[in-house]
């Protein structure tokens, strides 16, 4: 057999390779065509009632908030709501079920695809789809009186870097969780608590002092302060760090979802 | 013969914990045949299958796939391979024309190519009619052969078929036994795991029976059946005090015998001159080397 693997070079073919990325990505786009109604749907109608909620229910008893109208400082701060609901729930369910109950990741991994590959391309698809649906609250809020700007394109920017951080960190918990009722732990522990003090409904300065401090380690926080950031004016310095630390928490996320994942798909 | 087989295997051994799943497995698959591996369930078939895809890794051994050093190079032995999954993974919300479209992108099928490689793999597998079909509606014998045209989309060198026919029925299974056996004429190497031996015997050049993780046997069916039960066997039948009897009796000969269920079986009796107990004679099988050699009872 003289032509033995002349299609493929001789080494080992490289790592983060374009086509594995590619193929899973297609994978992605092809079945979100079959679902894409329910995942919007939930993705933009719970964050847009909390903002009606929160804006009619609370909005009545104040009337500025940190220096904004209401709708002002939540029709911003919604989108890390949104941003949370769109990357982190889809990647641990998602996950979950494709390697548990479709054996999806299986199939994928027969393939000339590496876990690598699959976490990165999983993770991108739904921070791609988070930076759309991030946004949708947003632009709810316009119409009670959000006014528009042109930083808020810079929004959908944000809402992919910190979604692709909680996509991994749902792809890492999904590749640790022995069962789906263990992400109720995560839930309840995790991701409420963060999703409260983050400055979305309330501003943090009203919390105690150790609250404050810990709520900067809050990648939720540090994308709602970048949302404003972007609709009402940066803070060139600070709003820099804010973004280093989202890039920083995504990379973190990236590596652990990786490992997790390996060690879950390959024994 | 200087050609380099298709997959070699050498000592290869895989532990989940205390249990050894894989222990000390030699394994060749020439270019060009079709390999059976035979077993129980629990013998370390689907492992076998897992660690040539790198999907588990040997914890000692050296594997061979095409040519590339696994694990290391897994990734480019896997371009070159078909998978046929035990357990159904298909996206059942596609239809059978975006599963093999999606299969097409991940084994890097160029743009230009992979409208002829869907439609190629339609007609072997014989869906041509049922593309716009979403997977979830078609039965279980059309998601099986929408499997098998999946691995085939990219025109694989290998294939690796685990337990390809496993639950269907018997006109399903000789479907797919049909679709495998063209494929071997097209010259793809296979390698099928299954724990049926009628299936094993039709379509395997080679047979390697497995048993606790290493193989007891290998040759060609016919040639595993001559060494290891004869020629001829004799069935008694009677109640089951007279076949622990004549099960005794004939040990005390000399003879090697199996439980088939409501009678036994006295093997090897073709040069039995009278010594062989009274009974229906037929011809020795592979089902009779595979007891022998894998022992009555299932662990």
């Amino acid at each position: 057999m003289a032509t033995r693997s002349a299609d493929v070079p001789r080494s080992t073919l490289g790592r983060l390779e374009r086509p594995a990325i590619t193929g899973v990505l297609v994978r992605e786009i092809v079945n979100f065509s079959s679902y894409w109604r329910a995942a919007s749907f939930s993705s933009t109608v719970e964050p847009t009632i909390y903002l009606l909620a929160f804006g009619f229910g609370f909005g009545s008893l104040v009337s500025q908030v940190a220096g904004y109208d209401y709708i002002e400082f939540i029709g911003t701060g919604i989108v890390a709501t949104a941003v949370l609901f769109s990357s982190a729930f889809p990647a641990m369910f998602g996950t979950f079920v494709k390697y548990q109950f479709q054996r999806t990741y299986d199939a994928i991994l027969a393939a000339p695809v590496d876990t690598e590959e699959l976490v990165t391309a999983e993770a991108l698809w739904i921070s791609l789809r988070t930076s759309v649906f991030g946004c949708m609250p947003m632009v709810v809020a316009i119409f009670f009186g959000l006014d528009p700007s042109w930083g808020m394109l810079a929004v959908p920017g944000i809402a992919f870097v910190a979604g692709y951080g909680w996509a991994n960190f749902g792809i890492a918990i999904a590749g640790f969780a022995k069962s789906i009722e263990n992400f109720n732990y995560v839930v309840s522990a995790v991701l409420t608590p963060l999703f409260l003090v983050a400055g979305t409904f309330f501003p943090i300065d009203t919390l105690p002092e150790w609250a404050q401090v810990l709520a900067n380690l809050n990648p939720l926080y540090q994308c709602v302060e970048l949302v404003r950031g972007a609709v009402f004016g940066w803070d060139p310095w600070v709003d820099f760090l804010r973004l280093a630390f989202l890039v920083g928490f995504g990379v973190l996320t990236w590596r652990i979802a990786i490992r997790a994942m390996t060690r879950k798909l390959v024994v | 013969m200087s050609e380099q087989p298709a997959i070699r295997l050498r000592g290869v051994v895989k532990r989940y914990g205390p249990i050894t799943a894989v222990n000390g497995l030699d394994l060749d698959v020439p270019v060009g045949t079709c390999v059976g591996l035979l077993g129980p369930n629990g013998a370390g078939k689907s492992t076998t299958m897992r660690l040539l895809t790198a999907q588990a890794i040997a914890d000692e051994g050296e594997l061979e796939v095409l040519g590339f050093r696994l694990p290391e190079q897994s990734k480019a032995a896997r371009a070159l391979c078909g998978v046929v999954p035990q357990l159904d993974n298909l996206d059942t919300s596609l239809t059978v024309e975006q599963n093999l479209l999606v299969f097409a992108h991940l084994y890097r099928i160029g743009r230009h190519d992979r409208r002829a490689a869907i439609e190629r793999a339609l007609n072997v597998a014989n869906l041509v009619d049922r593309r716009d079909t979403r997977v979830d509606k078609l039965s279980g014998g059309m998601r099986r052969r929408l499997l098998i045209a999946r691995a085939l989309v990219h025109r694989p060198r290998l294939v690796l078929l685990d337990e390809p026919t496993v639950g269907l029925d018997p006109q399903v299974r000789q479907e797919l036994w049909a679709l495998i056996d063209l494929m071997r004429a097209e010259g793809t190497t296979i390698l099928m795991s299954t724990h049926y031996i009628e299936e094993a015997q039709r379509l395997a050049d080679t047979v390697l029976i497995m048993s606790h993780g290493s193989a007891v046997a290998a040759g060609p069916p016919a040639q595993l059946v001559a060494r290891h039960a004869g020629r001829e066997a004799v069935e008694v039948y009677g109640s089951p005090t007279m076949l622990a009897e004549a099960e005794a009796s004939a040990r005390a000969a000399g003879f090697a015998t199996r439980r088939t269920g409501t009678s036994i079986s006295v093997l090897g009796i073709e040069d039995a001159d009278g010594r062989a107990p009274e009974g229906e004679r037929r011809p020795a099988n592979l089902e009779d080397v595979f007891v022998l050699l894998t022992g009555e009872e299932i662990d």
